[in-house]
């Protein structure tokens, strides 16, 4: 990622709240976030997770069960939620990775509903109720949350924060070693890889991140339900990182920004929602593999740089992924 | 000289214009009707509320000191938090300066807390805990309707007295549920009764089967359903098919039933069923010209919530033409002055706790023989005065009310 | 008799219809994955689908078509929605999975998903979430049977004994017969079995519809059960796909047992601990992981 780019974030970060409603661009960022997180997985690991709600929602309800009832600050609040995310994801993903390709995809979608299901019958989510009434607080002790612009350039601060650890994340060794297993899981084996060990820590730190986004989105909106931890939650982060170009690293965030925008314009529409959010779906994999950022990447190598060819046998190779598995 | 009188005239309409903002935010009263438009409850409040609401527009005049009023309607999907994000993006950027219905207590609770933190009224007619101005009471929220413990006076002492000692509640797990088994099994233990167990089952279950056999083997007398519309439908039915209730032995009693379920269940199987609600549209002239208007616009006889959520908006539109301002305090102190008449209620009143103090009525379904029309679902056979219906001040844990 | 023991017989005839629905779910999963490689997300959507046409067609299809008496009954219901419901799927297969030969198997997954969301979208506009009651149980099948320790009703029953009639037959046709024995072929090695002239192509376009079909045919026999929703789908699927995965794709076997001994087993917990009950599918698919990461009945 280049300095240009970086302000360019930042900047379009800062003007955002005073065009749209601040809110509705928190809702943008925390999906982001949570879709970037998930793209770390799908996209630089090639393994797909179907239960990220689980992460996601369940560091939401602990951070949030924290924040209300102890009375922790909201900065420590948002680290216990990336805290959840890991274990979590450490438990969820040390079975996961025993079985590969659509197996690994069902079974994190089984297990998430483990937590599902404890998020409906425990006693502190509050069930279908969910969890109400969470207080932002100050932050640090000094900055007032509750006013909406202050929150507002908290979470953006903790957006882009995460934002720039996935991007170094990776760039450095370790990404490489990821993108290694993606392409050919026997060739990073045999090259002498620990690849359950890289599997695993993928997982937990997509996990950890997405716990973060979820914890991020229960002060914002005070609340903490069965929607984010539902399997449908699961399903959207999946479209998000999908339509915005999976492995890409702007990809998750437009997908993101489009989805929620799809929601909101849309909400009038009822059910019809889903049924555009499932057609979404279906074009992107039949006609659209690379999404929106892949497209645009593609589009402007092919005029700009010619280095077409190139590109063509990376996507290739992500869409054959677990064809050169064992 | 001319050029004073110019001055004067800008100056008097800015000031003119200054006052009107005072008055009504964004020019405009704008009222949201909040409900689940699709999902278990649809036929309690749905599109009919919002036709309800359009309803006491018209009859209020259409405006309102002078300003134009606007209905905006939503749907929650019975989800708290979808309630939530609705109920704030309405305030915050809509500018909506009231909202009602909220079936769903969850959901209810969630829209209250929220929108008292940002001072504007909720006038709940749909949902039943008794949390909304009990725990979880707040400045703003009004809970309109019925609660839970008007549902259980009504119903249980008749039981308790005809012998029915053990019960058994089949309970629908979110905030209703809980609140409506809560005030049942206090109520029935202070008679002389005794709970034997209590089973939980998640809102919009479809198959009632296993929670009702476990009971059907609990030995209680009474199986006690405290959930709500379709779910209260369904395990009624579903019982039947599973010969529970049978053998005269143990009896099915639902503890919130409105019109519309004893519709859907049809008369043969809910006849003698006996319940509480705060309004019928056959009890006089006025509530039958109501139900006609209403029944001309969308093809159902009104529930008792449309009726209510009728109401809630036309003394809302009072109070802010009482008040002259739609300024959120302002017309809940006014709101707490008046005495409400219209065809829901007579001489109702608002308590400092939020709670609108009514007569209730215990109903009881009649038989196929005694209906003469597809409407004709239900008779009135007692009144529960609002002291006896409602939880005392003096028992409320309400931190707004001083003990 | 005992209570609590009338209480365990009673929870675990449920359970066993309710695993009959899981058996038969999983068992067209099965037969989808062994030809196709392809986890089949829309199987629920077909599932709600099946149950859906039912519906329509005993209370709407006949005032859609201008004749308001024509009601289709419960017994051309089981015949005809399964049939359309397969069709649909060879259409599906025909015009979209087709076009995904030679990716990843995860993109099938992720059409499939697409397609359930679409489905499940179209009906929530139409009908109640919470669920339209399906009238039409024929007349011979109303009323209950006592079977000692409760009264069972006789709907219930013959759902149960027809969906393992249809999971046996379907055992029988792949494992027994010609039919099977090529279709397991055309699993292992697909272009030898093209080169003796069979094709292939159509093969596998027909079990796809037939997998659909058995999903139709669940869900026409649930619908009188649980009633119409649009989520009915949605909420079965993840169940069965972890039935799946304890079963393990490999064999038909597999899958019929495992969900029957699952339904089973779900029931008599809960009899012993109720709030479990949603619960202990997932919690035995994930000891069944780390016991056996292959599944029960699978090979790998």
């Amino acid at each position: 990622m280049t300095r240009k780019q970086w302000f360019l974030l930042l900047g379009l970060g800062v003007v955002a709240p005073f065009v749209l409603y601040p809110v509705f661009v928190m809702k943008m960022l925390c999906f982001a976030l949570f879709a970037c997180a998930f793209n770390l997985l799908l996209g630089y690991t090639g393994l797909l997770s179907f239960g990220h709600a689980a992460f996601f929602g369940g560091a939401a309800y602990v951070a949030g069960y924290a924040v209300k009832s102890w009375g922790v600050p909201p900065e420590i609040g948002i680290l216990i939620g990336l805290g959840v995310g890991a274990i979590l994801g450490a438990a969820v993903g040390a079975l996961a990775i025993r079985r590969q390709g659509i197996y690994f995809a069902m079974v994190t979608l089984a297990l998430a509903q483990i937590v599902y299901f404890v998020a409906v019958k425990a006693p502190f989510t509050g069930g279908e109720d969910g969890l109400q009434g969470i207080p932002r607080g100050r932050l640090f002790g000094i900055v007032d949350l509750n006013d909406t612009m202050n929150m507002y350039y908290f979470v953006l601060a903790i957006f882009l924060l995460a934002f720039w650890s996935i991007a170094r994340i990776i760039d450095s060794p370790f990404g490489q070693v990821l993108k290694a297993i993606r392409e050919n899981e026997a060739r990073a084996l045999s090259l002498g890889y620990d690849v359950d060990r890289f599997k695993l820590l993928a997982f937990v730190l997509s996990a950890a991140l997405a716990g973060l986004a979820g914890a991020t989105k229960a002060l914002v909106f005070q609340f903490a339900s069965l929607t984010d931890v539902h399997w449908t939650t699961s399903g959207e982060v999946v479209l998000m990182t999908l339509l915005g170009g999976v492995g890409t690293l702007f990809g998750p965030m437009v997908g993101a920004f489009t989805v929620v925008a799809l929601h909101s314009e849309l909400s009038a529409l009822g059910s019809w929602v889903t049924v555009i959010i499932g057609a979404t779906f279906i074009v992107c994999v039949l006609v659209f593999r690379r999404g929106i950022v892949g497209e645009l990447q593609a589009l402007a190598q092919r005029h700009f740089w010619g280095r077409r060819e190139a590109n063509e046998a990376e996507l290739a190779q992500i869409e054959q992924g677990s064809k050169s598995k064992p | 000289m001319i050029k004073k009188v110019v001055w004067l005239a800008a100056a008097a309409c800015w000031a003119m214009a200054q006052g009107a903002q005072a008055q009504i935010s964004g020019d405009v009263v704008k009222i949201g009707i909040l409900n689940g438009m699709t999902g278990y409850a649809a036929d309690i409040s749905g599109k009919g509320s919002v036709v309800a609401a359009q309803m006491a527009v018209e009859d209020f005049g259409g405006k309102v000191l002078g300003k134009p009023i606007q209905i905006v309607s939503g749907d929650h999907q019975n989800k708290p938090d979808v309630g939530a994000t609705i109920a704030r993006g309405w305030i915050e950027r809509d500018g909506v300066d009231m909202i009602a219905d909220m079936d769903t207590s969850s959901v209810g609770i969630a829209v209250q807390r929220l929108a008292s933190q940002l001072g504007v009224i909720t006038m709940n007619t749909a949902s039943g805990s008794t949390a909304l101005t009990n725990k979880e009471c707040t400045p703003f929220g009004i809970h309109y309707a019925y609660d839970t413990h008007a549902l259980a006076v009504g119903v249980a002492d008749p039981i308790i007295n005809a012998g029915g000692k053990r019960w058994f509640f089949l309970t629908a797990d979110y905030a209703f549920g809980h609140s409506l088994e809560q005030d049942a099994s206090k109520i029935v233990k202070e008679r002389g009764g005794d709970v034997v167990g209590s089973l939980r089952h998640p809102m919009q279950t479809t198959d009632f089967s296993s929670f009702l056999l476990q009971a059907q083997n609990s030995g209680a007398d009474v199986i006690a359903l405290a959930n709500a519309a379709q779910d209260t439908i369904n395990s009624i039915k579903q019982a039947a098919e599973f010969g529970i209730g049978r053998d005269g032995k143990q009896q099915i009693v639902g503890l919130l039933v409105f019109s519309s379920d004893v519709k859907a269940l049809g008369l043969a199987v809910a006849q003698g069923l006996k319940f509480v609600d705060s309004w019928y549209w056959d009890m006089n002239e006025e509530t039958r010209a109501f139900a006609k208007r209403f029944q001309q616009r969308h093809n159902a006889a009104p529930t008792s919530n449309h009726a209510a959520v009728y109401s809630a908006v036309l003394q809302y539109l009072k109070a802010v033409e009482a008040a002259g301002t739609d300024e959120g305090k302002a017309v809940r102190a006014q709101l707490g002055k008046m005495k409400f008449n219209d065809m829901y209620h007579k001489n109702a009143w608002l308590r400092e706790d939020g709670r609108v103090m009514h007569d209730m009525y215990l109903m009881q379904v009649k038989s196929p023989k005694e209906s003469k029309g597809e409407w004709d679902l239900v008779k009135v056979i007692e009144t529960i005065p609002a002291d006896k219906a409602f939880i005392p001040l003096s028992e409320s844990q309400c931190p707004l009310v001083k003990q | 008799m005992d209570p609590f023991i009338k209480s365990v017989l009673s929870q675990a005839m449920l359970g066993l219809n309710n695993g009959a629905f899981y058996a038969l779910l999983s068992l067209g999963l099965a037969v989808i994955f062994g030809l196709l490689n392809i986890v089949n997300f829309a199987h629920g959507a077909f599932y709600m689908l099946g149950a859906f046409l039912a519906l329509i067609g005993l209370t709407q299809f006949g005032g859609w078509i201008g004749m308001p008496e024509l009601s289709i009954g419960f017994w051309w219901a089981l015949l005809l929605s399964p049939l359309l419901v397969g069709l649909f799927g060879i259409v599906i297969e025909r015009t979209m999975l087709k076009r995904l030969a030679g990716l990843d198997h995860l993109y099938g997954l992720l059409l499939t998903f697409g397609v359930a969301l679409v489905l499940q979208g179209f009906f929530g506009n139409f009908y109640n979430m919470a669920g339209t009651p399906y009238p039409g149980i024929p007349p011979s099948l109303r009323g209950v049977v006592d079977l000692g320790f409760m009264y069972f009703p006789k709907y219930r029953l013959f759902a149960l004994l027809f969906s393992l009639a249809v999971c046996f037959v379907t055992w029988y046709a792949i494992e027994r017969t010609k039919l099977g024995a090529l279709l397991r072929a055309s699993t292992e090695n697909p272009k030898l079995v093209e080169a003796f002239g069979v094709n292939v192509p159509l093969l596998v376009t027909l079990t796809y519809g037939f997998g659909c079909a058995l999903a139709g045919l669940a869900g026409v026999m649930a619908a009188p059960i649980y009633s119409v929703s649009p989520l009915m789908g949605s909420e079965i699927i993840i169940v069965v796909f972890a039935v799946v995965v304890i079963g393990g794709m490999g064999s038909i076997l597999g899958a019929i047992v495992t969900g029957l001994g699952l339904g089973l087993i779900e029931g008599v917990v809960k009899v012993l601990y109720p709030p479990a009950a949603s619960l202990v599918v997932f919690v035995i698919m994930a000891i069944v992981l780390m016991v056996r990461p292959s599944g029960l009945f699978g090979r790998e």
